[in-house]
């Protein structure tokens, strides 16, 4: 017991320079922009005169010193208060909240489509390694990975519409109102989104379950007059999920990334599409706060994952 | 050598495969393929045909020629970013396994930190602050694999490290610098062409993505991933240069995944993924 809560405490500790880390990166980045970034943000249309810089100065807490900004934007930031946009004027929280469904949405159906078909297909990888049926999947496994699945996703639109004109592939309806339509529409972006998650986790499956595979305990079972069936899927299964947990979480983090270009393709109104709307428009709060998010959302999905990994298999907090 | 191809077929065959696409890339201007710049405005979006083999654009450019000069800058764009990376990150890696200590808690830490972003956004957020640009992609880039190299390279030289050889090295007087450049990198030098040929797979789908997002090499610089937002407006009209601007990027990154995976069980048996 002793072992475990050392092990949950040095995660935390882990965790919290990792997000302090995280936050001064993110932080420093409007810093960093060449010219002077409020001339920038007041954009073209505006005429630069002294007042009016010293005045949006003050607004973002410009004129203060480093470290009380910062203190201040963390402070906001835990807080849920990124500040107002610069554009519209609306809070950036507010703004980030209508975009986080779509986002969480893509992501989690994609990580289940990935993470979920993964399982049979690795299993019928290992067991029927070498055969031919075999050797085509693994090839379509690497295939899989190299796709780039924004292109997936406009080759998927360009059949769509060609094949099944009428059949509305782009753009998002919420759930609440409109549950088959909202399903409908997430079908192709889950596709295009999940299918190099599902290419990744089932070689980790397969090579997972051949190792599991040749334990003593399997020998140890088949002895015993277990049938293949139960083999593979009972006692096999249970062992190999262990390093394919970790994995997913580390694959959720690059269907975030992902999503960005996939919500682009979809026209999906997510974090991703409102980043690069913020980053054309200059809008950088917004940036940085969407960047936050999406940064310390992965960063916890991680965290999780860890303890879930060491709950499974207590060698790990040992 | 013809005993080699026999013993390696899947090395060779992903050798040849990566150094076809290579060779069209660097020799495109001696091997007579039209100008990617030139437009013919009476031949826009036309369908693959005896003059335009893969077919033209919405501006009526060759798609073939653009693609192939698409090829240069992807992996200009793609070999600086995981050479700076490798350089960078792989540096750092061997140091901090090296010195040990407050260096490596420190370094490490600060990967750590780097390795927390996910890629595409740590990407696209450097982009914001230096601007968008071909170069500018080869940066990010860098800076996104560098956490990857100092860890893929940490581990493999704290055992070296401890080895005899090192120690024995130390014994008689060698300098850090030597037993840095003449021990740990050539004992590293399998691990570093396998993780640079497969992460250069991943950067060339990183550096499409961001170029098709506008945040890559700018029109009309001809680059694959450019061609796939070009080509998807005009979807409906003529899909081929989406299509084979597609193609190419999954040819291209498909040659060097096979080529990492196949030098890896060349290299080093003991890594193989599969027994």
């Amino acid at each position: 017991m002793r072992t475990s809560s050392r092990f949950i405490v040095g995660r935390l500790i882990d965790l919290a320079v990792v997000l302090f880390g995280v936050s001064i990166i993110v932080f420093m980045m409007i810093r960093l922009i060449p010219g002077d970034a409020v001339a920038i943000m007041l954009g073209a249309n505006t005429e630069i005169t002294p007042e009016r810089i010293a005045e949006l100065e003050a607004r973002i807490g410009l004129d203060k010193p480093i470290y009380v900004q910062y203190f201040d934007w963390i402070w906001g930031a835990v807080r849920g208060d990124f500040g107002t946009s610069i554009w519209t004027g609306r809070p950036v929280m507010s703004e980030i909240s209508a975009n986080l469904w779509p986002t969480l949405e893509l992501t989690f159906l994609s990580v289940l489509f990935g993470a979920g078909l993964s399982i049979p297909i690795g299993c019928f990888m290992a067991e029927a390694r070498g055969k031919g049926a075999e050797v085509a999947v693994r090839i379509g496994a690497i295939a899989g990975l190299t796709i780039p699945s924004f292109w997936l996703g406009i080759v998927a639109i360009f059949l769509v519409s060609k094949l099944l004109p009428g059949v509305s592939a782009l753009g998002y309806v919420p759930f609440t109102e409109d549950p088959l339509g909202n399903l409908q529409r997430m079908i192709l972006p889950v596709i295009a989104l999940g299918l190099p998650m599902l290419a990744n986790l089932s070689r980790l499956v397969r090579s997972a379950m051949l190792d599991a595979l040749s334990q003593d305990y399997i020998r140890t079972a088949r002895a015993k007059g277990v049938p293949q069936r139960g083999l593979v899927y009972k006692h096999a299964l249970r062992n190999a999920l262990i390093p394919f947990i970790t994995s997913v979480g580390v694959a959720t983090g690059y269907l975030l990334g992902g999503a960005i270009v996939v919500e682009q393709v979809f026209a999906i109104p997510g974090l991703g599409r409102l980043v690069l709307g913020a980053i054309a428009e200059r809008n950088y709060p917004l940036v940085q706060a969407s960047i936050l998010v999406m940064t310390a959302s992965f960063v916890m999905v991680n965290f999780f994952v860890d303890l879930l990994y060491a709950y499974i298999d207590p060698r790990v907090s040992q | 050598m013809r005993q080699f191809i026999k013993q390696n077929k899947l090395l060779s065959f992903a050798v040849g495969f990566v150094a076809l696409q290579i060779i069209l890339a660097l020799f495109a201007p001696i091997l007579g393929f039209q100008d990617p710049y030139q437009q013919v405005m009476i031949q826009r979006m036309k369908a693959p045909n005896a003059v335009n083999l893969l077919g033209t654009d919405q501006l009526g450019r060759d798609v073939l020629a653009r693609i192939v000069y698409g090829y240069r800058t992807s992996l200009v764009t793609c070999l600086t970013a995981v050479g700076l990376a490798l350089l960078v990150g792989g540096m750092l890696g061997m140091l901090a396994a090296y010195y040990r200590g407050w260096f490596d808690r420190i370094v490490m830490r600060f990967m750590d930190i780097l390795f927390a972003f996910p890629i595409l956004l740590l990407a696209i957020g450097v982009i914001a602050v230096i601007g968008p640009s071909t170069w500018g992609a080869a940066i990010a880039i860098a800076i996104v694999y560098t956490p990857i190299f100092a860890r893929l390279l940490r581990g493999p030289s704290l055992v070296i490290v401890e080895s005899e050889y090192v120690m024995g090295a130390k014994a008689i007087g060698a300098s850090d610098l030597r037993i840095i450049f003449s021990h740990l990198l050539p004992n590293l030098s399998s691990v570093i062409l396998v993780q640079a040929s497969l992460l250069l797979s991943a950067a060339i789908l990183v550096e499409a993505s961001l170029s098709f997002l506008g945040l890559g090499a700018q029109p009309p610089i001809p680059s694959l991933g450019l061609m796939l937002s070009e080509g998807r407006n005009f979807l409906l009209l003529s899909p081929w240069p989406a299509i084979f601007a597609g193609f190419a990027i999954l040819f291209l990154s498909f040659g060097f995944n096979l080529l990492g995976d196949a030098l890896r069980d060349t290299l080093d048996p003991r890594l193989r993924s599969d027994n």
